[in-house]
């Protein structure tokens, strides 16, 4: 994004709020980029030859006499294979000391797929967390968030998600990431060997807010570089999309646009669900899987970001403590992944479904028995085996330090219900029970 | 709306997708205009004017557009080409094939034809020269995929005709002048087998359009039996995120009773989108034998398609609904999600910086909304027959609370309610539909019941309460072994619990994903209820409370078990045996 010698410099700015510059330039180009002394803006209004410029990095200090350059294009990221290995910036700028890339030059936010052309998603991804592979069986081409409380270990859970996923690449993209859990994920890669898969784009809790707003689009343009040009199986980290969402309405406020729930933009859906939609299977092979982190306050997930987050991406996995276990869990009752069914069953054991489906059932039974107790009633004999079924599958099957094959957690199920219940308990299809039920019997 | 010339101007401010363009003619509210960017045109629709400017929402990005673009205006509002091909298509929410279009990312102004120009079609008369015609009389028919698609006389043309001429049976195109008709001034006006018309404005060359009264099949035992939709109906399905909304309008693409089912994915997910461009044209229709795809039409304007374009798309699939109503034929609509639409309206209401009503939507979205409802319906065409649009639209509250402004201005619209609850869904009690909040209006139609009394049976209706009172009792009775302990209420109430169970298990959960339980033919269900009533009235024998929650158990198991297999095979009824033997059991005689 160098300037260039012909470019022409403005020197008169006539308005300055917290986020945006506006002066008088004729000819300007809507989403256009300029420089401000320095500072990266971006074009979001045009008025006749009054240009208002989104400074990204704020606006404190700007003089009415800035240098204003205009770069006469949008954002744009080069791509090519020397990606790989590399760390930048949200604006693309290479931060790991190394020097800039050559590549070829590409506008980030690029068109969407034509839905015609993409494929069915179809690829189980294995995690060896039977609160994933077994509940929440995930697939190339889905998005699919951690919805957790700021002190889950969701970046953990990611990395180990990430490593085990067998992808070609794996893009992660910081935003507002605190620099030890940069470090973090830097340190994990690396000693699994696994650095040079990976692309980063980092903003930290250092860089200014509004930067994460690139971070996204930084992100996805590279994968699709590698999805479509290379033709590879590509994961997406996307860490945290609630700072993400909450830069989009600093800047939204300060635009002074009407606000809607959670003093969020009214557009919150759409500039997620723009982000989230880059998910997709191509035709030719390549993939591109997203796996974000959205952090919630206090679990409540009918607050804005959440809760369109969930609206649009397909599932969502709800880490929590289960502190009969003192374990954290990926929980059965408010996670889902939307495109289980086109695996579970059919690339996995045909009990699948029925199993994953009993087991919960008897897990929300637990959970009556557990009010019961808890409003000092006396328990019978089945919630006494519920109870201590949901133990044991909280510890066996839905914690996320398991790491197993997925016909040993079906196999595991079984063990289970067998030991606890009757099969008329358990209500599944009498073929599988025929089959299954009593093969785990010592 | 004829200009002599069209209306240029030029762009003149820039706020995301909302241009404020100065126009150098008249200008008409909602007229489509093109935007020049470098020699490729975006599609704009006009939504204010002030004077000499024109604020247009642009279909499109605007990512480049500059001060000073030329704009032409087209004279006529957003417009759909209505004519044979249609059926089995897959549409963006402007009506553009998305087939036609080259590469695997959609472009800015990649427009393409909704239908094929050159395609020859099996042309059959349907009038002959002398007839007097009006707009929306059939005048042809052609074969499309296996309807009889009907020319008609455009929907656009007012007064009365007479047939000049009209060709013979044969090939034509479309385009091909298949009539020739004379007004009142003796002017000769050609038509062919394709038309246009304005999607925001009903079609409405019908006789009358009275009150439905006629039971539409789903194969979803909870709407067929408990809160039954009708052809020509309205309902609409709210519910939180990933409480089954999609699954269910899905089995009611699949499964429900119609001629022809639109799809309209508004700003939804794309891989939605592709598991019915991908499985329908493999699935059997049951009814008819034929691929679902070839009695399914798809509009997808996806989350991630332009915004202003998602708005427009509910009403591109409403018009080719009417369309095919205007045949004679069954038309499901089904909208997914009307939340996405009302949230367009939304964002573009605030970019215009209007006055704006509850959570920021615009003042008038219930007037919106119903008159969008409104569409839909039974009715009786001048030539005796009849045709419906039923609409089913989801509605995604924010925080999956109903109390939002579009989930209540739906349920003013709307006569049919169903409510998804996070509680089923959490529980996997999927059809997640709340059996207890959730209503039909149309149960007390008298003119539903007749249709019933005479269809069905005279104590259809009865028994359709009588399993929503037991469904009632089941609660109450669950409220209050909870609130005083199982051993602190009498025997009875696990009694009224656990029939309430019996008839959740067994009549309102269904698996959408297995094959014999996923639909349900309204036979099976009449036999299903009137078995299950029956377990209902009977009384039983137990000596203490903790004998029902086992009893009952094995019941609800072998029903699953019945419901799993095909009706009336072997296993059923070695299980409905079973199941026989077992009510024996305790059963007081
Ligand atoms: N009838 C059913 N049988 C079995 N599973 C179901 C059924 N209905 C829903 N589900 C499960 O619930 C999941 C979510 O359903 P669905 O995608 O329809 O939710 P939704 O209400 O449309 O959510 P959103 O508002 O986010 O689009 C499905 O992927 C499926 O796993
Ligand atoms: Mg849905």
């Amino acid at each position: 994004m160098e300037t260039q010698a012909f470019q022409k410099i403005y020197t008169k700015i006539t308005q300055v709020t917290k986020a945006t510059c506006s002066l008088s330039a004729p000819g300007i180009s809507y989403e256009e980029l300029a420089v401000i002394n320095g500072r990266l803006a971006q074009v979001v209004k045009i008025n006749k030859d009054i240009v208002t410029l989104q400074v990204f990095s704020g606006t404190e200090g700007i003089p009415t006499n800035a240098e204003v350059i205009f770069m006469g294009k949008p954002p744009t990221l080069k791509v090519s294979d020397e990606l790989s290995g590399r760390i930048f910036n949200a604006y693309g700028k290479p931060i790991d000391g190394m020097p800039d890339i050559q590549g070829e030059e590409r506008e980030i936010g690029s068109p969407s797929v034509n839905p015609v052309r993409r494929e069915q998603p179809s690829e189980l991804i294995a995690t060896g967390i039977a609160g994933i592979d077994l509940n929440n069986t995930i697939v190339t081409g889905q998005k699919i968030p951690f919805f957790a409380d700021p002190d889950q270990p969701f970046n953990q859970v990611m990395a180990m998600v990430a490593l085990r996923a067998q992808a070609d690449r794996i893009i992660l993209g910081g935003m507002g990431m605190t620099n030890d859990d940069f470090l973090f994920y830097k340190n994990v890669f690396e000693n699994a060997g696994a650095s040079d898969r990976i692309v980063s784009f980092i903003n930290t809790t250092e860089n200014p807010s509004v930067e994460r707003l690139l971070v996204p689009e930084m992100t996805l343009a590279a994968a699709e570089y590698f999805a479509v040009d290379k033709n590879e199986k590509v994961l997406v980290l996307l860490t945290d999309m609630t700072l993400y969402a909450d830069a989009l309405s600093i800047v939204s406020n300060r635009m002074d646009q009407i606000p809607s729930k959670d003093s969020m933009p009214g557009s919150l859906y759409s500039d997620l669900a723009k982000i989230y939609e880059k998910a997709v299977q191509f035709p030719s092979g390549g993939s591109i899987t997203i796996i974000a982190v959205t952090t919630l306050s206090g679990g409540d997930i009918t607050h804005a970001i959440p809760d369109n987050t969930g609206y649009i991406t397909e599932g969502q996995l709800f880490l929590r403590k289960d502190s009969d276990i003192g374990k954290v869990i990926v929980d059965p009752f408010r996670s889902l992944s939307r495109l289980k069914q086109l695996v579970i069953g059919k690339q996995t054991r045909e009990d699948h479904p029925q199993v994953m489906n009993a087991a919960i059932r008897l897990f929300a039974d637990a959970t009556n028995a557990k009010t019961k107790l808890q409003n000092g009633f006396d328990l019978s004999d089945y919630d006494e085996r519920t109870l201590n079924f949901a133990k044991d599958y909280s510890n066996d099957l839905l914690a996320i330090d398991v790491n197993i094959e997925i016909d040993e957690m079906l196999n595991t199920g079984w063990r289970l219900f067998n030991k606890y219940f009757s099969p008329e308990e358990v209500g599944i299809k009498k073929e599988f029970v025929d089959k299954y039920w009593t093969k785990e019997e010592e | 709306m004829a200009k002599n010339k069209l209306t240029t101007g030029k762009v003149q401010s820039i706020i995301s997708n909302l241009l404020i363009v100065e126009a150098d003619g008249p200008v008409s509210q909602n007229e489509i205009c093109y935007i020049n960017l470098s020699g490729v045109k975006l599609m704009a629709e006009v939504i204010k004017i002030n004077g000499n400017n024109a604020y247009v929402q642009v279909f499109e990005s605007t990512r480049g557009l500059k001060i000073g673009n030329s704009v032409e205006f087209t004279g006529h509002m957003l417009e759909v080409t209505l004519g044979p091909g249609i059926l089995s298509k897959n549409f963006d929410g402007l009506q553009n094939d998305l087939d036609k279009m080259e590469g695997v990312f959609l472009k800015r102004g990649d427009y393409t034809n909704p239908l094929e120009d050159d395609k020859l079609w099996e042309f059959k008369p349907l009038a002959k020269a002398g007839d007097k015609v009006a707009a929306g009389d059939w005048i042809g028919e052609v074969k499309e995929n296996w309807i009889h698609h009907k020319t008609m006389v455009p929907f656009k043309f007012t007064g009365s005709f007479t047939i000049k001429s009209i060709v013979s049976e044969g090939k034509y195109t479309i385009n091909d002048t298949i009539a020739v008709l004379s007004n009142e001034k003796n002017e000769d006006i050609p038509v062919a087998m394709a038309q246009k018309w304005p999607v925001r404005i009903p079609i409405r060359n019908y006789k009358s359009k009275p009150r439905p009264f006629k039971l539409m099949e789903t194969g979803v035992r909870t709407m067929d039996i408990l809160n039954p939709i009708v052809e020509g109906g309205t309902g609409f399905i709210p519910g939180p995120f990933g409480s089954g909304k999609t699954v269910l309008q899905h089995a009611l693409a699949k499964q429900a009773e119609a001629d022809l089912i639109v799809v309209a994915a508004c700003g939804e997910r794309a891989n939605e989108v592709v598991e019915i461009f991908k499985e329908y044209p493999e699935l059997d229709d049951p009814r008819t034998g034929r691929k679902l795809m070839e009695r399914t039409t798809i509009i997808a304007n996806t989350s991630n398609m332009p915004v202003a374009a998602r708005e427009a798309s509910v009403y591109t699939a409403m018009t080719i609904s009417e369309y095919y109503r205007a045949m004679g034929l069954k038309v499901l609509l089904l909208a997914d999600s009307t939340s996405r639409w009302a949230q367009a309206l939304r964002e573009m209401s605030n970019r215009m910086e209007e006055l704006p009503g509850p959570d920021a939507f615009p003042m008038d979205l219930s007037a919106i909304i119903s008159s969008f409802y409104a569409r839909a319906g039974y009715v009786y065409l001048n030539n005796g027959k009849t045709g419906s649009v039923t609409f089913i639209g989801t509605v995604s509250p924010a925080g999956g609370n109903l109390k939002e402004p579009v989930t209540e201005s739906t349920k003013k619209a709307a006569r049919c309610f169903y409510g998804l609850s996070q509680q089923r869904a959490d529980s996997k009690r999927y059809p997640a539909i709340d059996p207890i909040d959730s209503y039909s209006k149309y149960l007390e139609y008298t003119e539903f019941k007749e249709y019933i009394n005479k269809n069905f049976s005279s104590d259809w209706i009865e028994n359709v309460l009588y399993t929503k009172n037991i469904l009632l009792r089941g609660k109450e009775a669950y409220e209050q072994i909870n609130i005083l302990g199982d051993d602190g209420v009498p025997i009875n109430y696990h009694l009224n619990f656990w029939k309430s169970e019996v008839i959740d298990f067994v009549i309102l959960q269904q698996d959408a994903f297995d094959e014999v339980d996923a639909s349900t033919p309204i036979e099976r269900q009449k036999y299903m209820l009137k078995s299950i009533i029956n377990i209902c009235k009977n009384d039983y024998k137990f000596d203490s409370f903790e004998e029902v929650n086992p009893y009952f158990k094995k019941i609800i198991n072998f029903y699953k078990q019945m419901n799993y297999s095909e009706f009336q095979s072997d296993k059923f009824n070695g299980f409905k045996k079973e199941l026989n033997a077992t009510i024996e059991e305790r059963k007081i005689a």
